[in-house]
C-alpha cells in the first residue's frame, strides 16, 4: 500500500510540475467555452436549463478529448521508464510489478481528474453565472458528465498502459496510442455508421448495433450521458433509446469492464517484460 | 565467511550469441570486486541475471541464499544502471526518498544518503539542473539507502572527470567498509585506479581472470621495460651488453622478464660512469588488461 501511494505521489508531482495538469485543463476549458458559446444561440428561448444544454455538448466533447488526453498521459508510463533506465531501478526494489502499475494508475487518474474537474468545473461555473435559467438540474448534469468523463479517462489511461508495456520504445508506444484513439473514437463510429447505412432495417441495425455501441467504451459513455440528459430535456435526441434492448443507464458499466481488462492485461504483460 | 553473491557456471544465450559461458564469480561481505570487459563482453547481462530481470539458461545464482529476483533477494540488492535519467521535475531529495520508501526504509535514511554523497546542499533543487557527476552521485545515494548487502554498479564512473571518479571510489570504499559487498563493472583497469580488492575480467562471456591486481600482474607475466641513459661514447657498448633498441643516440631501451629485473639492475649499476640515468616502467594496468581481454589477438572484432 505504501509503495502504491509512493508511486502515485511521484506521478502527481510530475504531472503538476511539468504543467501537464495546467495545459490539459486549459484545453478542456477552451473547448468547453467554445461549445457553450456556440450552443447558447439556438437555446436562447428554450425552457431547458442552460447548463444542461452545455453539458450535452460537453459529453460529446469528452468522447473525443478525454480519451486522447488520457492516452497521452499514459503511453509513456512503462516504455518511457525502460528508455530512461528508471524502471530497472524501481524493479530492483522489493516492489511488485502489479504495485508499480496500480500506483501509476492511481497517480495518472488523479492528474487527469484535476484537469477535468478544473476545465469543466470552471466552464460550468462561468455558464452558471452568465445564464438566467439555471438550477439544480444543470448542476447535477454537470457533476454527472464530470464523473463519467473521469471513468472514461481512467479506462483509456489503462488502455494506454497496454500500449506502453507492449513495446520498448516511447515513440512506438506513442504511435500505438494514437492508433488506439483513432480506432476507438473515429474509425469505429464511421464503421458503425456505414453498417447502418447499408442495412437501415436489417439484422445489423436492430440486433447488433446496440451491442456494438456498448462494446466501445467511448460510445457507451455517450449513450449513457445522452440518455440521462434526454430524460431531463425530453428533446427526443435519442428517441432510438426506446428501441434499445437494454437500459441505456447500464451502458456506463462498459468503461469499467474495459478498465479492469486493460489493467489486468497490462499487468500480465509487464510481468513478462525484461527491463 | 559466507558469500553474499554466489554465481556458479552461469550461462545465457541470446539467439546465436553466447552472452555468458560458465561464469562463476563470488563476492563476500565488504569486498569490492571489479568486473571488466569490452562492450558486449557480458557484464550487463550478468547484472541483469543477478537482479532477476533475465533468467540464466544454466548454472546457479544466489544472493544471501535467495534466488535472484525473489522479494527477499531484492531487499538485499541495490542497483545503479549504466545510464539512468531521473525525472527532471523532481528534486534530489524527492528521488532518493522515493526509492527509500519503495525499499521500506525511513525518510531519515534518504537524508543521510544525500549527505554521504555531498548532495545535501542541493537536495531541494530539481535534478534537471544537476551536472553529470551530481546525477551519478544521486544514483549512488539511491543505491545506498536501505543498507543493501550487495551493491551492483554498472559502469558507475564512465564519463566522470578524474576528481569526481576518485571521490566516487572513496565513497564506495566507505560503503564496503560497512560490510556491503560491491560488484562494479568498468571498461578498463586504469579507470579503477587500484580501488578494488579483486578484479574479474570477462571476455566474450567467459571469466578469463579473477584475482587481486598484483596477482593479475604476476600471472600476465608481461616484460618490464628498462631505459638506460648513457652518453655518446658509451652507448655502443651498453647496447651490445643489453640488446634492445637505441634511442636518440644516448639511450638504450630493452625488455626484461620480471624475475630478471634485479639481475639486470645490478649489471647496469656495475657500468659506473657509462650510465647516467635508469628508468623502469612496469607494465601498465591497461597493458595487463589488454593481455587478458585479448585485444592484441583479436581486438578488431570486439571493438
Amino acid at each position: 500500500m505504501k509503495a502504491i501511494a509512493t508511486i502515485a505521489q511521484a506521478e502527481i508531482r510530475i504531472g503538476i510540475r511539468n504543467r501537464w495538469v495546467l495545459l490539459a485543463s486549459i484545453i478542456l476549458l477552451v473547448f468547453a467555452l467554445l461549445l457553450a458559446l456556440l450552443g447558447s444561440a439556438p437555446s436562447g428561448t428554450n425552457k431547458a436549463d442552460s447548463l444542461s444544454v452545455v453539458v450535452a455538448s460537453l459529453s460529446t466533447l469528452s468522447v473525443y478529448l478525454v480519451p486522447l488526453i488520457a492516452l497521452l498521459l499514459s503511453y509513456d508510463a512503462i516504455a518511457g521508464e525502460i528508455d530512461r533506465g528508471t524502471l530497472q531501478l524501481t524493479l530492483a526494489t522489493p516492489v511488485s510489478r502489479g504495485q508499480v502499475l496500480v500506483g501509476k494508475f492511481c497517480g495518472h487518474v488523479i492528474v487527469l481528474s484535476l484537469a477535468i474537474v478544473l476545465g469543466y468545473g470552471i466552464a460550468g461555473a462561468l455558464v452558471f453565472a452568465g445564464a438566467q435559467n439555471t438550477g439544480m438540474d444543470g448542476i447535477i448534469d454537470l457533476v454527472r458528465v464530470i464523473a463519467t468523463s473521469l471513468a472514461l479517462g481512467a479506462t483509456f489511461v489503462a488502455i494506454g498502459y497496454v500500449a506502453s508495456v507492449s513495446v520498448r520504445q516511447t515513440g512506438t508506444a506513442a504511435a500505438l496510442a494514437v492508433a488506439i484513439w483513432l480506432f476507438a473514437v473515429v474509425l469505429y463510429d464511421l464503421a458503425l455508421l456505414g453498417g447502418l447505412l447499408a442495412s437501415a432495417d436489417g439484422f445489423f441495425a436492430k440486433v447488433l448495433f446496440p451491442y456494438l455501441l456498448l462494446i466501445n467504451p467511448a460510445d457507451a459513455f455517450r449513450l449513457f450521458n445522452m440518455a440521462a440528459i434526454d430524460a431531463g430535456l425530453s428533446t427526443g435526441l435519442a428517441a432510438g433509446g426506446n428501441a434499445m434492448p437494454f437500459l441505456p443507464q447500464l451502458a456506463i458499466i462498459s468503461p469499467f469492464v474495459w478498465m479492469v481488462i486493460a489493467l489486468g492485461l497490462s499487468t500480465v504483460i509487464l510481468r513478462r517484460v525484461q527491463p | 565467511m559466507s558469500m553474499v553473491l554466489q554465481t556458479q557456471n552461469v550461462s545465457r544465450r541470446f539467439k546465436d550469441v553466447e552472452a555468458l559461458r560458465g561464469v562463476s564469480l563470488d563476492v563476500g561481505p565488504g569486498e569490492k570486486v571489479a568486473l571488466l570487459g569490452h562492450n558486449g563482453a557480458g557484464k550487463t547481462t550478468l547484472f541483469r541475471i543477478i537482479l532477476g530481470f533475465l533468467r540464466a539458461d544454466g548454472g546457479h545464482v544466489c544472493i544471501n541464499g535467495q534466488p535472484p529476483g525473489s522479494r527477499l533477494a531484492r531487499r538485499d540488492v541495490s542497483y545503479l544502471p549504466e545510464s539512468v535519467a531521473f525525472p527532471k521535475m523532481l528534486t534530489g531529495r524527492e528521488i532518493v526518498s522515493f526509492y527509500a520508501k519503495l525499499k521500506n526504509t525511513d525518510a531519515d535514511e534518504a537524508d543521510r544518503a544525500l549527505e554521504k554523497v555531498d548532495l545535501a546542499a542541493v537536495a531541494d533543487r530539481r535534478c534537471g539542473g544537476y551536472s553529470k557527476g551530481m546525477r551519478q552521485r544521486l544514483g549512488l545515494a539511491q543505491a545506498i539507502v536501505g543498507s543493501p548487502k550487495l551493491m551492483l554498479l554498472d559502469e558507475p564512473t564512465s564519463g566522470l572527470d578524474p576528481i569526481s571518479r576518485q571521490r566516487f571510489y572513496s565513497l564506495i570504499g566507505e560503503i564496503a567498509g560497512n560490510g556491503t559487498a560491491v560488484l562494479l563493472s568498468s571498461h578498463g583497469l586504469s579507470e579503477l585506479a587500484l580501488e578494488t580488492d579483486r578484479v574479474a575480467i570477462l571476455r566474450k562471456g567467459e571469466v578469463v581472470a579473477n584475482g587481486s591486481l598484483a596477482e593479475l600482474q604476476r600471472s600476465a607475466n608481461l616484460p618490464i621495460r628498462i631505459r638506460v641513459r648513457s652518453n655518446s661514447s658509451h652507448v655502443e657498448s651498453v647496447h651490445s651488453r643489453f640488446g634492445g633498441e637505441r634511442i636518440n643516440g644516448e639511450s638504450v631501451e630493452f625488455d626484461c622478464a620480471g624475475p630478471d629485473k634485479m639481475d639486470r639492475l645490478s649489471a647496469i649499476s656495475r657500468l659506473g660512469n657509462a650510465v647516467s640515468d635508469v628508468e623502469i616502467s612496469s607494465p601498465s594496468l591497461d597493458e595487463v588488461y589488454r593481455h587478458f581481454s585479448g585485444e592484441n589477438v583479436d581486438g578488431g572484432d570486439e571493438a
